[in-house]
């Protein structure tokens, strides 16, 4: 009897208890709830997930939310196939967004075929590294050290180092999700929209003489750019042709012709083509140390 | 409070001392024909020159203007004309704006842009511009401006100035002879920053290694007993601030924090010295001591080196053969940098420059790094108490952020003990250099423009209008 009794408490506790705890959920089911637009996780399916940031939002998900909101156009996805992107405004009924492809670019051609080293480096093999013992050891201070810092973050395979230590920069590949543009020490990169094909391939400031004495396709400051470009197109700042991309319609070839140095490109199919009095480099080793370069 | 209390820290390490220049008395370095000055050549904002090209100057004359409370001015070593005022490689790397001056051949040593005055009738405050103007930075390497460094909030009191005269690096002698040579500066200096920090008393800490300096410096203590030396163990980091007040009072200073926290102010004694002997004068900051040495350097010694000397004059004097085929070091060995160019100048911040031969350092082959066996070693050395082993593991990853909030990096000073003990070979500290480089740009590009690089922010190199630059739309 007395466990009978025992047991019928026990139960009828759990009862009342469960009941309870189930109204106290139910209640919290309707209280807590939040909406989320069931489009969100739909729009983020589509989205290739790398989380690269290169849309300027903290990743893939936040860049679905913005989307959904209307913050944000689809098309601000670099990384994504068009198509797809296509499909979410389609889906969002959206406009995709006039977005330009951008891409990552090397203000630098001092490749170690043309540019001279006053010291050489051994240490860490890190671009990073290499900038904070004296610079890296290159004769231009503002050059790329080839180490290839750039190359090792990019989560795209999109950079590839040459044989004179370059990056080379796969347009196609890239998503211009701005870890080069971060890494590099020397900050060479910047992501360019395609349609900016008139380049500098420079970013030395110092006098023509002394530029062209520690690299070989450094920008002097020559100006002739500045007088065959429209007006106001090209400019020279501290020693270095500096052009204004607001004015970029009015880009055209023609500025890179008298070039000397062919510091000043045009880029056509992955090509950096120089002008007709740039002059020719054949040469495919390596410059010695000079270490009395200026 | 414990007198049986050994007085040093924790962990370190003891590398050969190499102080074979100790013996022989400063020298004197004649003028360069031409002088480079940075104007960046302590930490803050770079100074504003008040010459232009073209003008003549005379030796201890302001160049430039201070641009600010974190700055100070630079005074013309030489007299001469200005020649330029333009981009001029730096020992660091980027190309940074300097004034050149062209030297005349019949520049004396006397400083002829000096007016003095008497200290005692200066308020603290008034001290303190005093030492602004006179163009002082900490000597010791770090160039940060003394009159920021002794200016006191309010919320604190100092209670202790720590005198550093440890000279923990490897073959560096410039401090050890300026306390054998030049004590009554010395007690000067400290007298004038005990004033402008208020603080009660003085301890001067040498290392073991120095007892001529320490006797001497014993045989000018003034008598009403505020000024003590005291001597410590030779041991590396001795000489790093935070290693030094738990040596000689025993306290802690907190993560984060600075010496000011408890009650400390410490200055390096090159700094005091030159205090002492320059602002009775009034004059600026023209010279330093610096250690010229190595095993590729013909007459090594100290010299008094203008400041603004470029390199390849200093090395020419001190006979330094073939420099291509060297390797030259800023600084000591354990925290100094391998400079590249020959044309940069000795700045404020240099203590040394030390010449070594191709086959004195290790061919690169037996550099050769190998992954970690957690040994433990740095660990066993880290005088901050960090984790150098994870640390390491986690810059090789680039997970500079975690570095950050779980290992303490920001604690690190770069003294590169637990690269010296790593028997894989691995470059710790560089790979900590970059790490702090890179969290600091983080840092710089979250903060408002204004606020960044302001009065704590200590450690950090002028960063050059180095902004994060990313294409706008």
């Amino acid at each position: 009897m007395e466990m009978m009794s025992g047991i019928a408490v026990a139960g009828a506790f759990m009862a009342v208890l469960g009941t309870l705890l189930a109204w106290l959920l139910a209640v919290a089911n309707k209280r807590l709830y939040v909406y989320e637009d069931p489009r969100i996780g739909e729009v983020e399916e589509y989205l290739p997930k790398s989380n690269c940031g290169a849309c300027g939002t903290a990743g893939c998900r936040n860049f679905a939310e913005q989307v959904v909101a209307g913050e944000i156009v689809p098309g601000k996805c670099t990384v994504n196939a068009p198509e797809m992107n296509a499909y979410i405004a389609s889906f969002l009924g959206v406009s995709l967004g006039d977005v330009e492809k951008r891409v990552a670019r090397l203000a630098c051609a001092g490749g170690s075929h043309v540019a001279y080293v006053r010291a050489h480096y051994q240490g860490l093999g890190s671009c990073r590294a290499a900038a904070t013992v004296s610079g890296g050891g290159k004769a231009c201070a503002w050059g790329c050290l080839g180490l290839g810092d750039c190359e090792s973050v990019c989560d795209f395979d999109a950079i590839t180092m040459n044989s004179f230590g370059l990056p080379v920069v796969d347009a196609d590949l890239c998503s211009a999700c701005g870890d080069c543009v971060e890494v590099c020490p020397k900050d060479l990169f910047s992501l360019q929209p395609v349609s900016h094909k008139l380049w500098v391939a420079c970013r030395s400031r110092a006098d023509g003489d002394v530029a062209e004495a520690q690299c070989e396709v450094a920008c002097t400051a020559c100006g002739k750019c500045v007088m065959d470009a429209a007006p106001g197109l090209i400019r020279l700042d501290n020693n270095l042709a500096v052009i204004d991309y607001a004015k970029n319609r009015l880009a055209s070839a023609v500025a890179i012709e008298r070039c000397p140095t062919g510091a000043m490109v045009w880029l056509q199919d992955g090509q950096a083509v120089k002008g007709r009095e740039a002059k020719k480099i054949i040469r495919i080793e390596a410059l010695p140390m000079r270490a009395n370069v200026v | 409070m414990f007198p049986w209390r050994k007085k040093t820290f924790s962990r370190g390490v003891h590398p050969d001392g190499n102080k074979s220049t100790a013996g022989s008395p400063i020298r004197r370095m004649p003028f360069a024909s031409r002088m480079i000055l940075p104007l960046a050549q302590h930490i803050g904002k770079p100074a504003v020159p008040l010459v232009r090209a073209g003008e003549e100057v005379v030796r201890g004359q302001p160049i430039a203007r201070a641009n600010g409370f974190l700055s100070v001015p630079i005074h013309a070593p030489a007299d001469g004309v200005v020649e330029s005022i333009e981009l001029k490689p730096s020992a660091r790397g980027p190309w940074v704006e300097s004034i050149v001056i062209r030297v005349y051949e019949a520049s004396t040593q006397e400083i002829r842009w000096a007016e003095p005055r008497d200290l005692d009738a200066l308020s603290p405050k008034e001290l303190l511009q005093v030492i602004q103007d006179s163009g002082m930075v900490g000597l010791g390497g770090a160039a940060f401006p003394s009159h920021a460094k002794m200016t006191v909030p309010g919320e604190f009191a100092i209670h202790t100035l720590i005198v550093n005269g440890c000279e923990c690096e490897p073959y560096l002698t410039c401090d050890h002879k300026l306390m054998r040579e030049h004590p009554d500066d010395l007690m000067q200096g400290i007298r004038i920053a005990m004033r402008a920090i208020g603080a009660g008393r003085a301890i001067i800490g040498v290392e073991d290694n120095k007892p001529d300096a320490a006797a001497a410096m014993r045989a000018r203590l003034p008598a009403d007993g505020a000024i003590s030396v005291e001597v410590v163990p030779t041991k590396y980091p001795q000489g790093a601030e935070k290693m030094l007040i738990k040596s000689l009072l025993g306290i802690e200073v907190p993560p984060g924090k600075l010496p000011m926290h408890v009650g400390v102010v410490v200055n390096n004694v090159g700094t005091l010295t030159q205090l002492g002997q320059i602002l009775p004068a009034g004059q600026g900051l023209t010279e330093r001591v610096v250690t010229v040495t190595g095993p590729g350097i013909k007459k090594p010694g100290d010299y008094w080196v203008p400041i603004g000397t470029p390199m390849r004059t200093v090395l020419e004097w001190a006979g330094a053969q073939d420099v291509s085929e060297r390797e030259i070091i800023l600084g000591g060995p354990m925290m100094g940098q391998a400079v590249a160019s020959l044309e940069v100048p000795v700045t404020k911040a240099v203590s040394g420059i030390l010449v070594f031969d191709r086959r004195h350092i290790e061919a690169p082959a037996s550099r050769r790094s190998y992954p970690c066996i957690k040994c433990g070693e740095c660990v066993n050395v880290c005088p901050m108490g960090l984790n150098p082993s994870m640390l390491g593991m986690l810059a090789a990853r680039r997970e500079y952020d975690l570095m950050s909030s779980d290992h303490h990096i920001g604690e690190c000073f770069e003294c590169g003990c637990c690269t010296y003990v790593c028997p894989a070979h691995i470059p710790l500290v560089q790979q900590f250099k970059v790490a702090k480089a890179i969290l600091r740009e983080r840092v710089a590009a979250k903060a408002p423009a204004h606020e960044s690089g302001e009065r704590f922010d200590f450690g950090a190199p002028p960063t050059h209008g180095r902004k994060p630059s990313v294409h706008p739309d």
